[in-house]
């Protein structure tokens, strides 16, 4: 739909289309400025009208005219209809910005004041520096270490706050090679102004290129492991048999029974808050106040890699294994299972 | 009923009237006259805007540069100090606090407000916030926002939060006051004959307002409180970090300020209603409409809030709810558009200055409200949430909507007020040089926005450049344009032709009495026969 009108995107003082999402938000803005055009000009076409037909002339009476009741039901009802078409139009977009498709390619995103660091599932690192391949849905997971921000990418149309303590996320399909804008966008100190930086589109090519360095310290997985050694968390999370605390392997987005008797699924934002609290939320079985607080231990990004260790012990279950104590048997996810709003 | 005197060239300092019934400073700061409530508000809200605008005029000119020109220390304070000021010292106070105070007991036939104490106290609340406010200024600012957003404010920041925060936390309670002294005033001291249905539109429309303020603005209180709370005793409300919720911060913020939005552009609808209808010699077409669309803006404004945190992780079906409410809250809004323009049809059209005023109110706030709906549809908010769309879209129902609309009702007023005519041609020509310069300064922050500049960035990339420099050439021609008024009004105060009582031939019972009016108003307690903006008789008779 949107191919048939390039030249809109032609227009200068517009920005670019980039992404997949774009354009379908372009053309809701553009029904909206039509809309508000033709309304503006209704409105100022009878001021200047009236104020010239019905100026002040010698003998001309003005006429007295209590008001219509059809009249006040019309511009009530009719602009009304124009703005529930806005309404739905736009709720069924945000709609699909909020639900990022299976396949999307994950990447994470650490707000600080004032910088982006960006964490690939291959271990490459950046800060204010993002690389994506044309083509393929990607899906930020983002965490603030301090206060808010906002990651907004313009020529994308896509923006999400990224708030202490707890996890935002926002996806696109980037579709134009080249180099954009990436700016924060929620007054967050100081030097606001400078926590920009920029995103490059590449071809599946040139980004597998891109991507071959891998991390110096392996991927994000292996990164998470090596922390995971080094915490101590080994000594209790056993692998493969009941230590003091819950078995990992086959955790991650499996549903877990808490001791309070409500079940919630190991999502990322579950794995942060047991991490960096673990007393929040005690499995089913287990004893609190056995894992220290890693709170100001760890940092997001440090938190980032060890949910990429756990997320990699659930695609490697060995057949022989049962699944951990604490999952139950089907993927899917039971009635009753509490989820956080992304 | 019509006894209308056009301009009678009557000496105003002869007759005896609130202004020269006392005189020494003693008399003006204990005074519980309304009327000089009034004035001292009016010097306050004026002295406060210059400074809000010596604020803007800066922040524009460090925009001149995509480096920026000041540090971004110094960015930071401009336009916080800028928002704090203009919207708790200007904006919320300014068409109440003075056009309010003043007409609202005249124009229902009252000898003064319900609580004439209380509302000399609501002034003294007010200078001091203000002076909370010029001290954390003066002291090296604040750099938060006007918003405050937690945990910056409450954790991070390292300018003077609290002392600012605590003037705004005061000058709360003088709104409180106004609004509870407005309410009470017109269920309780309305003349006999003064129905409901017969209020003018400007009594319903702070009417309406002092209920926002009465249920709004506690929540502000609250959260101000618990914000110094979290900062000083380090207790975890907002702050994740010790256990707080930030998002807690922005609901309870929004929920008075969403409603604080209408509290500052209701009573500009209020004079818009009241000028349109005198200048084309007409009722005001749809009365009820316009009534009750003020008590619908009251009612709805408190439902619209989270429309502010459509990209801050609520949940959808929160962003859904908050969507369409905020779509229905511009059907009242567009109703009174409606019917402004519909009284000038086949009315008697003079292009006085509150009118050319009006002309511009409703232009403006056409485009203000229209681009509000960018705002309530979810996904065009998305693309333009923080940036300089939000910000060229509330300046244009704020400033362009109720700047222009307090202009418009002092210069409508004026010469009850003080008893004098200001210069025609002067005032005619700052009307048409502050609506270009509003233009030119913020028309072209839609475009800005769209292409994604971030607000409240002391630098910008360099392709954004030439926008800028046109805001920034607009808001100094709207400056010049805000200080015209200042030299010719009071210029007036001592060269102005004498007004006469009426020199508008307006209906109400505010240009029924003397100019200036005396201290108690009416000499005995009018008897209200007529509906309001009965036009229609007074042509008839030949007036």
């Amino acid at each position: 739909m949107w191919a048939s009108l390039p030249l809109l995107a032609d227009i200068p003082l517009f920005p670019e289309t980039a992404s997949a999402q774009a354009g379908p938000i372009d053309l809701l803005y553009w029904f909206e400025v039509v809309v508000s055009a033709v309304m503006t000009a209704l409105i100022f076409g009878c001021i200047v009208f009236f104020a010239w037909k019905y100026r002040r002339q010698q003998g001309v009476r003005p006429v007295h005219i209590e008001g219509s009741t059809k009249l006040e039901l019309t511009w009530s009802i009719l602009p009304f209809f124009v703005m529930l078409i806005m309404f739905a139009w736009g709720a069924q977009l945000y709609f699909a910005a909020q639900q990022p498709p299976n396949d999307a390619m994950e990447i994470f995103v650490t707000g600080k004041q004032w910088m982006w660091k960006i964490q690939y599932p291959d271990g490459n690192r950046e800060i204010n520096e993002l690389h994506v391949p044309v083509g393929q849905p990607v899906k930020l997971t983002m965490a603030s270490e301090d206060v808010i921000h906002s990651f907004s990418i313009p020529a994308f149309r896509v923006r999400h706050d990224v708030v202490p303590g707890h996890y935002d996320s926002l996806w696109f399909t980037a579709t134009k090679p080249g180099k954009y804008h990436l700016f924060c966008t929620e007054y967050c100190g100081n030097q606001h102004a400078n926590m920009t930086g920029w995103v490059y589109v590449l071809d599946q090519r040139a980004y597998a290129k891109w991507a071959s360095g891998g991390g110096a310290q392996g991927t994000l997985a292996e990164q998470g492991e090596a922390l995971f050694q080094r915490l101590g968390c080994a000594t209790c999370h056993l692998l493969d048999q009941q230590g003091r605390c819950p078995i990992l392997r086959g955790l991650y987005n499996k549903p877990v029974q808490l001791a309070d008797g409500r079940t919630i699924l190991a999502d990322d934002a579950y794995l942060r808050e047991s991490i960096l609290d673990p007393n929040a939320k005690i499995v089913s079985g287990f004893t609190p106040n056995v894992m220290p607080n890693f709170k100001g231990q760890v940092s997001e990004e440090n938190v980032i890699q060890l949910i990429a260790y756990i997320k990699s012990l659930s695609s490697q279950v060995p057949a022989s294994q049962p699944g951990p104590a604490v999952a139950a048997p089907t993927a899917a996810a039971p009635k009753g299972i509490v989820r956080r709003p992304q | 009923m019509a006894t209308i005197a056009h301009g009678e060239p009557e000496a105003a300092t002869q007759t005896v009237n609130y202004l020269n019934v006392e005189h020494g400073w003693k008399s003006w700061l204990l005074t519980t006259d309304h009327k000089r409530i009034a004035i001292l508000y009016l010097i306050s809200i004026t002295l406060m805007f210059f400074v809000g605008g010596a604020f803007a005029a800066a922040f524009r000119i460090n925009l001149l540069e995509p480096q920026g020109v000041f540090s971004a220390e110094t960015y930071n304070r401009l336009f916080t100090m800028h928002g704090i000021v203009m919207v708790f010292f200007f904006l919320v106070p300014s068409i109440p606090a003075t056009l309010g105070n003043f007409f609202l007991p005249i124009m229902i036939g009252a000898k003064d407000l319900a609580f004439p104490r209380i509302n000399l106290l609501s002034w003294y609340v007010y200078i001091i916030g203000a002076a909370f406010a010029l001290f954390a200024i003066l002291r090296g600012g604040v750099d938060t926002g006007w918003t405050f957003y937690a945990p910056y404010s409450s954790t991070y920041s390292n300018s003077y939060v609290l002392a600012a925060a605590f003037g705004v936390f005061w000058a709360g309670f003088s709104s409180i006051l106004t609004g509870l002294n407005f309410v009470v005033t017109v269920h309780k001291m309305r003349a006999p004959g003064m129905t409901w249905s017969r209020l003018p539109l400007f009594v319903w429309a702070n009417y309406a307002t002092g209920l926002i303020q009465i249920l709004g603005t506690p929540v502000l209180a609250i959260t101000l409180l618990l914000l110094a709370f979290e900062h000083i005793a380090n207790v975890g409300i907002f702050d994740p970090n010790i256990g707080g919720d930030p998002i807690l911060f922005q609901h309870l913020f929004w929920f008075y300020s969403h409603p604080a939005v209408y509290i500052m552009i209701l009573p500009g609808m209020g004079v818009i209603s009241e000028i349109v209808a005198c200048f084309s010699r007409k009722r005001v077409f749809g009365y009820n409409f316009i009534a009750f669309s003020s008590m619908a803006i009251a009612v709805l404004s408190f439902v619209v809030w989270g429309h502010h945190m459509f990209i801050t992780g609520e949940s959808m079906y929160t962003s859904l709810a908050f969507s369409i409410l905020s779509f229905m809250v511009a059907v009242p809004s567009a109703i009174k558009v409606f019917n402004w323009t519909a009284t000038m049809y086949k009315g008697s059209i003079s292009f006085d200055t509150p009118m050319l005023y009006t002309f511009g109110f409703i232009g403006l706030f056409t485009i203000g409200g229209l681009t509000g709906l960018f705002l309530a549809s979810l996904a065009t908010d998305v693309a333009t949430h923080g940036t300089y769309f939000i910000v060229a879209h509330f300046h244009y129902v704020m400033v362009g909507g109720m700047v222009m609309a307090f202009l418009g009702g002092i210069h409508f007023w004026w010469p009850k007020m003080t008893g004098r005519l200001y210069s025609e041609p002067w005032s005619k020509f700052a009307a048409l040089i502050i609506f270009v310069g509003f233009n030119l300064t913020f028309f072209p922050q839609f475009i800005l926005g769209y292409m994604g500049m971030p607000r409240r960035y002391h630098a910008y990339p360099p392709e954004f450049q030439m926008l800028n420099v046109m805001s920034t050439a607009g808001s100094s021609v709207l400056g010049i344009g805000y200080l015209i008024p200042m030299i010719y009004l009071l210029w007036s105060l001592k060269h102005g032709a004498a007004a006469g009582n009426n020199p508008w031939g307006a209906t109400g019972l505010e240009w029924k009495i003397q100019s200036p009016p005396t201290t108690f108003n009416f000499d005995e307690t009018p008897v209200v026969t007529e509906e309001a903006y009965n036009y229609h008789e007074l042509e008839e008779n030949g007036g």
